[in-house]
């Protein structure tokens, strides 16, 4: 029989559970509480919680100052522009890994991974020398194919973790049937492999959104998006909590409306290989 | 218009070499057998014919054509799998149009083959579920359906019923042989099942580590296999081999006798009989001590009052004696 959890053990678990929770969470409500107070109360000791004048100035200031919309449209370009390129690449890199692998193939894949723990600074100057020289600072295009670049071995990963889960045969069967590689990938593949590709894409918008480094450093003032905006409150002018909080939560909102939605897809995606 | 020829063909996987240099040949609306024991490379002789292997040398000819470099698209030949690999996100009459459609066929076309199809292999009323709604019976006849409709030079089946329960697979071998002797397409069948191939097969070919070691009808390699290893194998329970004296007696280095062939009760050999396994029909007898064999096992019509620890006599027929040499070949 299993274990056996008492009542007691219960309560004491979830109330746990919780406070770890908040702990967690505690961060993105204070940041939420601060949005809503005047830069006075923001700055105020001791701080107050729940008991203060709410207002939503901030909100308004912020968005008049600085024009929400556009560094939201450059965001969803970014996240979702590299993610699509990204695919583009990786379906055929991982289809290869996975169905047709050589004896390399593992060391290429942990060589690809491999990259990832290069620290960015490591190459900030380099790139940003190459982008100024091809006239890209600033540059949609260019962050596009930078995040996608950057991004590009978790995608491959993921993709290649997946497709090894399909059944060699039943693409064996597809090129019995008479389908060419396109058609192999196109109506077999792909289709069997949505749920994969799903957790890839939500995984990699939500880490081409929060990406900060590159788009804080390529960036001026056509191509920025919402890492640039929250950013500019962090202004020399002083410390503007109250507003900088709004403007921070102006900028996550849509991704965790997007992460609570999916959150299963996510989830799913981010574990399941890890039980065999 | 479905013959294979395979002229000289090898194949290594890296160093390991798998099959030596092979010749075979398939008439065309024969039903061949590869048969043998795990990893003797009949599964990778079917997927080279199927082209989802490359040959590392030879040729492969079908209707005469050299296929040996086309892609398994372009041969047309059809595939049945050991796992049935059925598109799981498509429903059945998808599954079995899919080869239909990358044909470029026409609606009317396609919707009279699939029709025709579903209602020869009686899927008529599963023709809308998905793979996963089906049981394993079910599933193996989308397989065939899947390849029927294709009208191949010949079909492949890689060790189809080995994933079904036996009740089934008695039912589903009964249904091929129907299907083959109605369509009257060449058959290359694979399984380690020697009864399936005997019941089956127009002709046997026995494999054992990629060497062909006999070609023939079943009842050739029945009543003349070419060395112990055919004897060994085909027939159930296996033929006995006995080495030593005995068979010198005979002329022989090693005589094999079938169980089937044995009368017991009368005959020149003794011993204690160990099992006795009464099947009701038969009953198989396996006897020990009789200074032959470690065990002579004898198989008798209906059922016999034997019981561990009685002493039997027994007696081979002296016309169904098979004599082997040294080398394990038959000798005349």
């Amino acid at each position: 029989m299993a274990r056996a959890i008492t009542p007691r053990r219960k309560v004491i678990n979830t109330a746990l559970a919780w406070f770890l929770g908040l702990l967690i969470f505690f961060p993105i409500l204070w940041t939420v509480i601060t949005s809503f107070k005047t830069e006075a109360e923001a700055i105020a000791d001791p701080p107050s919680l729940f008991l203060f004048d709410w207002t939503l100035e901030n909100y308004g200031i912020v968005q008049e100052r600085s024009g929400y919309f556009r560094f939201f449209l450059n965001s969803v370009i970014i996240s979702v522009g590299s993610t699509l390129l990204g695919l583009l690449i990786a379906i055929p890199a991982a289809w290869s890994m996975a169905f047709v692998p050589g004896k390399r193939t593992k060391d290429v894949l942990m060589w690809m991974l491999s990259t990832k723990m290069l620290p960015a600074v490591g190459v900030l100057v380099p790139i940003y020398l190459i982008s100024r020289d091809l006239g890209l600072l600033d540059s949609l295009w260019a962050l596009v194919v930078i995040l996608m670049l950057i991004n590009l071995p978790i995608i491959v990963w993921m993709l290649y973790t997946y497709f090894k889960e399909i059944p060699g045969e039943i693409l064996e069967a597809a090129r019995m049937d008479g389908a060419d590689l396109r058609s192999e990938v196109l109506y077999v593949l792909l289709p069997m492999a949505v749920p994969g590709i799903a957790s890839t894409v939500l995984l990699n918008i939500i880490l081409a959104w929060n990406e900060a480094f590159w788009t804080l450093n390529l960036t001026a003032a056509k191509a920025a998006p919402l890492t640039a905006f929250i950013a500019s409150y962090s202004s020399p002018e002083g410390l503007f909590y109250a507003k900088l909080s709004a403007a921070s939560i102006m900028a996550i909102a849509p991704i965790l409306v997007m992460g609570w939605f999916s959150q299963k897809q996510l989830v799913s995606g981010l574990t399941f290989g890890a039980v065999k | 218009m479905g013959s294979i020829q395979l002229e000289g063909v090898r194949k290594s996987f890296g160093d390991v070499q798998v099959i030596p240099p092979l010749d075979l040949s398939i008439e065309d609306g024969e039903f061949v057998v590869f048969v043998g024991p795990s990893g003797c490379g009949k599964s990778t002789l079917l997927r080279l014919i199927a082209g989802l292997e490359d040959a590392t040398e030879g040729h492969i000819r079908i209707d005469g054509r050299d296929a040996t470099d086309l892609p398994p698209a372009r041969r047309g030949l059809a595939m049945v799998f050991q796992s049935y690999a059925l598109y799981p996100h498509m429903s059945v009459r998808k599954n079995i149009e899919f080869p239909l459609k990358m044909a470029g066929m026409e609606r009317s076309e396609k919707d009279r083959r699939v029709d025709h199809a579903a209602r020869i292999l009686n899927l008529a009323d599963y023709i809308d579920r998905r793979p996963g709604q089906l049981s394993g019976g079910q599933r193996q006849r989308v397989a065939i359906g899947r390849a029927i409709v294709r009208e191949p030079s010949a079909f492949l089946f890689d060790e189809p019923l080995s994933n079904l329960d036996a009740a089934l697979r008695v039912g589903m071998r009964m249904e091929i042989s129907e299907l083959h002797k109605e369509l009257a397409t060449t058959m290359v069948y694979v399984t380690h099942d020697q009864v399936e191939a005997m019941t089956m097969a127009d002709k046997i070919v026995v494999l054992r580590a990629g060497n062909v070691e006999q070609v023939g009808s079943p009842l050739e390699l029945y009543r003349t296999p070419r060395n112990t290893f055919v004897a060994g194998f085909i027939g159930s329970p296996t033929m006995n081999l006995i080495e030593g004296a005995e068979a010198a007696r005979h002329d022989a280095a090693t005589i094999g006798i079938r169980p089937e062939h044995v009368v017991v009760g009368e005959g020149p050999w003794t011993g204690r009989v160990g099992v006795a396994e009464h099947l009701g029909s038969d009953t198989f007898v396996h006897v020990h001590e009789t200074g032959l064999a470690e065990t002579v096992t004898v198989r008798v019509n209906g059922d016999i009052p034997v019981e561990h620890g009685d002493q039997i006599a027994l007696g081979p027929q002296p016309d169904k004696l098979h004599r082997f040499d040294a080398a394990g070949l038959r000798v005349a």
